[in-house]
């Protein structure tokens, strides 16, 4: 196919990748608001959802707010940032809009997993003489790690996904690449421009996988004692 | 005057924008309903057959469920320009790339629907001479039902929000008018667009809830179905 081969001739040129709005510059931009929302999102969904996972409440919360982040469209809520003075604050749009859309897989995974610690380890942590503290960070804190992960990996996709997005409102990042492409009807570019933030999300999802098997607690544990 | 003024000082809510582009908005809500429509229906007829073949064995299943959770991976915006060279700029490409995401939750819940089947309700069902089209039709199916109702729900809420990028190809239903509104910063048609088409999430979602209700009359009688929510 032809666009194949002229994408690959537009990726292997030098040219566009150098320069202020070049994919290097799109990329760079892009693993900058996608890291800055996740590290934001984390920091207010985690401890929230941690603490009202130990204490069991706000279950209810948890659940719909992810139900509610689905129904929203990210195009619009970034459009609407569009209509407000925000657009004016350079990348503080597309990271408030990126934690926005991070917190709820965050929020709802870490609840879940923390809640589906078995209630009899629990009774049997405390008998043993277990602070609440102690339970928490010995017992249901590794327990909950791998939904804590999913949740993780959820919010990095869903992170990418809409930093590319920001391009059709004319935010910065990867996408921009592909939205100018369009309007300049250059299929090839558009192409490219795919195959780049496509390839930015596997790799992404590729990472927190790995990182994942690497920070089991369980798989520590398991090394241990062999 | 004073309603025609909105316009002019570009307010968030203006009557005026409701009465005069109703034509425009019911329009555009219609291209947002049958793209979303035909994402999810195509989505089903697809994910049926993969759940079928997953449950095969885990020759199949590995590399349907590792497939479709790749495309998942891939940004709307990437998956939507990747198609452009196979299908130009149509409706086609959009409802193409939608039934694509559709496909891991729906292929993901159906597959639990089905391996949630109890073991004793199968064999009761061979031990009376059912054949396996038969077990599928009439045990195996309506026992699924509320996973898959409760993915069709998550595949529905989510490809509606998903049909506005369609409006980077002009063909993105309620997305076509906010994508329309930016350059002018007409406030009252992205406010309108966007309130719409969570409405639209919501009416989707309850029609569902309503049908899930209607198809599976005997969950009712052990309390209300608790929706289980998709992790991944």
């Amino acid at each position: 196919m032809g666009v194949v081969e002229d994408a690959w001739t537009w990726l292997t040129t030098g040219a566009n990748w150098s320069g202020d709005g070049g994919a290097a510059h799109r990329l760079g931009e892009h693993l900058y608001v996608s890291g800055v929302a996740l590290a934001v999102a984390c920091a207010i969904a985690l401890p929230l959802a941690l603490y009202l996972g130990h204490i069991g409440r706000g279950g209810a919360l948890a659940v719909n707010i992810s139900n509610v982040g689905r129904a929203i469209p990210v195009f619009a809520v970034l459009a609407l940032f569009m209509m407000t003075p925000l657009r004016n604050s350079g990348y503080l749009p597309t990271i408030i809009a990126l934690v926005l859309f991070a917190v709820p897989p965050l929020l709802t995974n870490a609840y879940v997993g923390m809640r589906e610690v078995d209630r009899s380890v629990l009774e049997a942590a405390r008998g043993m003489g277990m602070s609440g503290g102690q339970v928490f960070v010995r017992v249901e804190l590794p327990l909950a790690y791998p939904m804590i992960m999913t949740g993780l990996r959820s919010a990095a996709v869903q992170v990418v996904a809409t930093a590319s997005i920001a391009a059709m409102v004319g935010l910065g990042g990867l996408g921009r690449i592909i939205t100018a492409g369009f309007n300049t009807y250059d299929t090839a570019q558009v192409f490219a421009g795919a195959v780049l933030v496509a390839l930015l999300a596997l790799v992404v999802e590729g990472v927190l996988v790995a990182l994942d098997r690497l920070l089991s607690p369980l798989r520590r544990r398991a090394v241990r004692t062999p | 005057m004073a309603e025609q003024n909105c316009l002019v000082t570009n307010d968030w809510i203006c009557g005026e924008y409701l009465r005069s582009r109703s034509q425009e908005l019911a329009d555009a809500t219609v291209q947002h309903i049958w793209i979303t429509v035909a994402s999810v229906l195509i989505g089903l007829v697809v994910a049926f057959p993969l759940a079928l073949l997953a449950r095969r064995g885990r020759y199949f299943a590995g590399p349907v469920l590792g497939l479709t959770t790749v495309l998942y991976t891939v940004p709307s915006l990437a998956m939507f320009s990747l198609l452009l060279p196979l299908f130009g700029l149509s409706a086609a490409l959009v409802v193409t790339g939608l039934v694509l995401y559709s496909l891991t939750i729906l292929v993901r819940n159906i597959l639990a629907g089905l391996e949630a089947v109890p073991q004793e309700a199968k064999e009761a069902a061979e031990g009376m001479g059912y054949g396996p089209g038969r077990l599928l039709w009439e045990v195996e199916l309506p026992l699924a039902l509320p996973a898959l109702m409760a993915g069709l729900r998550i595949a529905t809420v989510s490809t509606v929000a998903l049909t506005t990028v369609g409006s980077l190809v002009g063909k993105g239903g309620l997305g076509n008018l906010i994508e329309d509104a930016l350059p002018s910063f007409f406030k009252a048609q992205v406010l309108t667009a966007s309130v719409l088409c969570v409405l639209l999430a919501v009416a989707a979602d309850l029609l569902l809830l309503g049908l899930q209700r209607l198809l599976t009359p005997w969950t009712r009688t052990a309390g209300p179905a608790v929706a289980k929510t998709e992790a991944g």
